[in-house]
């Protein structure tokens, strides 16, 4: 599904290098998990990987089903199947959560040479899947996240996932800002979407989330790399220890 | 003080091009008097400072600059689906074929042409009057001259609760048509209608507009003036604004070499309001554009609020201007104003100059303005477009986004998204 090779990255600014060879396989139907301390590059990684602006790869690749995403815009690959749901969800004053949804979901089906959906199939669409995260009609009519509480914008991401359907999700620290309640929500939410041909990516700080979106393989990040990967049981054993002993183990 | 033999040269030069037609006694007055009043003021140049920031010598030039045809093609036209009174002038020549019959229950409504031969008309205390209360404490030469020279327009008196809009329609089809028209309208006690313009009315246009709402009158204004990328236009609103009157006027402004829309509006009663507001999109690719909106307003009554919300949207080396003012006299306590003027410039080549003035005289009121310039928020672009939106459309939701407030100044839902409607296909046909 995902491989990411070598991977390098500067910020573009300050040529400063942030990545420094990063190896990664997400296969289908997977769910990896990355966590790392605080500046490990985790954010970076996917900030790069859905094109945000201000990052120069100096070397490497990653590759979607095969297609270089590296070249391609953002609204490109997320066509071709690749959402990230935000840490930090951009507030947009003036355009209504609908309008939006409704916007981007047509915009991928026409980017992919699919019909638009027709208003009604829409609405249909719409209000089945955010009476499961308990997003309510109000909430839809609202402008994008604007007055949003922590917990809803993150729900917002997962609405906005569960529309577009994509097949590789990367998750950026989505249980930052939650309470349990609303972790549980986003979870559930998340595990609904799991099925054999999506891919999932989930770059957290803490073991929590992972008691929830259960990890195939888990992958630890420091400084740009990824030193250790394992199962469930390296998120228990940084939640028991701490990343202290990891890095001086690799070092 | 004596003008400067330039601007003399320069009035007389667009006097002497115009002709001063004649009618009744009293519109012969009016004319005669509006004339004197704009050769003690001449006309204005750039180095005015109510022209600082918009150069006037296209609209005071003797002759019209010519201004290629737009062509819109099958495009849906603005209002095209609202039931309303039409009333078509071609090229600033009131178009009888073409318009319906000037006849609307609570309306009386007449050509101008033809009032300013009566008489004895109720718009003989109006005509010119208003204009001339507005050019105090600055002048205003281009609607003196307008006053002067007019040879058309539509006069409308509401006496009730109109059922449809009138809707005045110009249209462009002489490239070298240099149009002036003024329009009276009087809105009496407890009437309320509804006006929409639309249309480049000609390769030049200077326009004039007298708004007179009695106690409690009602007034909705919305006009859209049109794609086409050449034409020059002025034009005036004097409005006066009675005990418990509402005035809301709205204007879409896409492309123009030249516009400016000015507003003068008199708050006379107590617990009166009015509300001015703008949406411009300015593109500087094909043609040049300029876009100044003038607004003034005085509340003299007590309780009364105002909003000025204008917004434009530049791109392509286009400019625009915002010159609002709020004068609050002795007296207009617990004044309510509002104004904002706000610029999204989409590349580093366009301008927006603001001049955002308040000037108080009572104790007791609340006054706010803001203005603000900005390019898009590259966030929010990020966000639209990491959901599979392309640059140009996400873009455009944000163009919508900004544009809002000032849409959100429509008060009939229907109206406002037909304009709002309009204002989608207008991006689109950008898009490509």
């Amino acid at each position: 599904m995902l491989e990411i090779r070598n991977l390098h990255v500067e910020l573009e600014e300050e040529g400063k290098q942030i990545l420094k060879g990063v190896d990664l396989t997400v296969e289908a139907g997977k769910v990896h998990a990355i966590m790392g301390p605080n500046g490990s590059g985790k954010s970076t990684l996917s900030y790069v990987l859905s094109g945000r602006d201000g990052y120069s790869v100096t070397d490497g690749s990653a590759t979607l089903l095969g297609e270089d995403i590296l070249e391609m815009e953002p609204e490109e690959r997320a066509a071709a199947g690749l959402f990230l749901a935000f840490q930090y969800p951009v507030e947009i004053p003036g355009v209504g959560n609908m309008t939006f949804l409704r916007t981007a979901l047509n915009a991928q089906r026409k980017l992919r040479g699919e019909d638009e959906v027709s208003a009604a199939e829409f609405l249909k669409l719409v209000r089945e899947k955010a009476k499961t995260l308990k997003i309510d009609a109000e909430m839809l009519k609202r402008p994008v996240n604007v007055g949003f509480s922590g917990g809803e914008k993150k729900r917002n991401e997962i609405l906005q996932m569960a529309m577009l359907e994509p097949k590789m999700c990367i998750l950026d620290e989505t249980d930052s800002g939650l309470d349990v309640d609303a972790m549980k929500l986003v979870s559930d939410g998340v595990n609904a979407l799991r099925d054999a041909g999506r891919g999932f990516l989930v770059i957290t700080h803490y073991q929590r989330l992972l008691d929830h979106i259960k990890p195939d393989v888990v992958h630890i990040m420091s400084d740009g790399r990824i030193i250790k990967t394992g199962g469930p049981e390296l998120a228990l054993e940084v939640e028991k220890n701490g990343y202290a002993d990891l890095l001086a183990e690799v070092a | 003080m004596a003008l400067a033999q330039a601007r003399i040269d320069l009035t007389e030069a667009r006097i002497a091009a115009l002709e001063l037609p004649h009618g009744a006694n009293w519109a012969n007055e009016a004319r005669h008097t509006a004339l004197t009043r704009l050769r003690a003021m001449g006309l204005p140049t750039a180095r005015d400072e109510y022209w600082k920031y918009t150069n006037p010598a296209e609209l005071t030039v003797a002759d019209a600059p010519a201004a290629a045809l737009f062509d819109p093609g099958q495009d849906r036209r603005v209002f095209e689906d609202i039931d309303r009174l039409k009333i078509v002038f071609v090229d600033g020549v009131f178009d009888a074929a073409q318009s319906d019959d000037l006849s609307l229950e609570g309306l009386e409504i007449s050509r101008l042409s033809d009032v300013l031969k009566t008489d004895i008309h109720w718009a003989m205390d109006l005509y010119g009057h208003l204009e001339t209360h507005g050019q105090d404490p600055v002048a205003r030469p281009l609607a003196a001259l307008n006053t002067a020279f007019a040879t058309d327009g539509i006069v409308i008196r509401a006496t009730g609760r109109v059922s449809k809009p009138v809707s005045l329609i110009y249209l462009h089809q002489s490239e070298t048509s240099d149009a002036v028209l003024h329009h009276v309208i009087r809105v009496e006690e407890g009437a309320e209608m509804t006006l929409l313009e639309q249309g480049p009315a000609a390769a030049r246009f200077n326009k004039c507009t007298e708004v007179d709402l009695a106690p409690t009158a009602r007034f909705h204004h919305i006009r859209a003036q049109g794609r086409d990328h050449a034409r020059r236009a002025v034009t005036h609103s004097f409005v006066r604004v009675a005990e418990a009157a509402h005035y809301k006027s709205f204007t879409l402004t896409c492309n123009g070499v030249l516009t400016r829309n000015e507003h003068v509006i008199d708050i006379v009663g107590d617990n009166a309001v009015a509300h001015v507001a703008g949406a411009a999109l300015g593109d500087g690719k094909r043609a040049e554009f300029h876009h100044d909106d003038t607004v003034f307003v005085t509340h003299r009554g007590e309780d009364c609020e105002s909003r000025q919300v204008f917004k434009k949207v530049l791109r392509n080396g286009a400019s625009g201007v915002f010159q609002g003012k709020i004068l609050v006299t002795p007296g207009a306590q617990k004044t309510d104003g509002y104004q904002i003027s706000q610029a999204l410039l989409l590349d580093d080549d366009s301008t927006f100059l603001a001049k955002p003035e308040l000037e108080i005289y009572a104790d007791d009121v609340k006054c706010s303005h803001g203005s603000t310039t900005g390019a898009i928020d590259e966030e929010a672009l990020f966000y639209l477009r990491s959901r599979g939106v392309d640059h140009s459309t996400a873009t455009d939701l944000l163009v919508l986004a900004f544009l809002a407030e000032a849409i959100d100044e429509i008060e009939d839902d229907t109206l406002r998204a037909d304009i709002l409607a309009q204002l989608e296909l207008w991006l689109a046909r950008r898009r490509g």
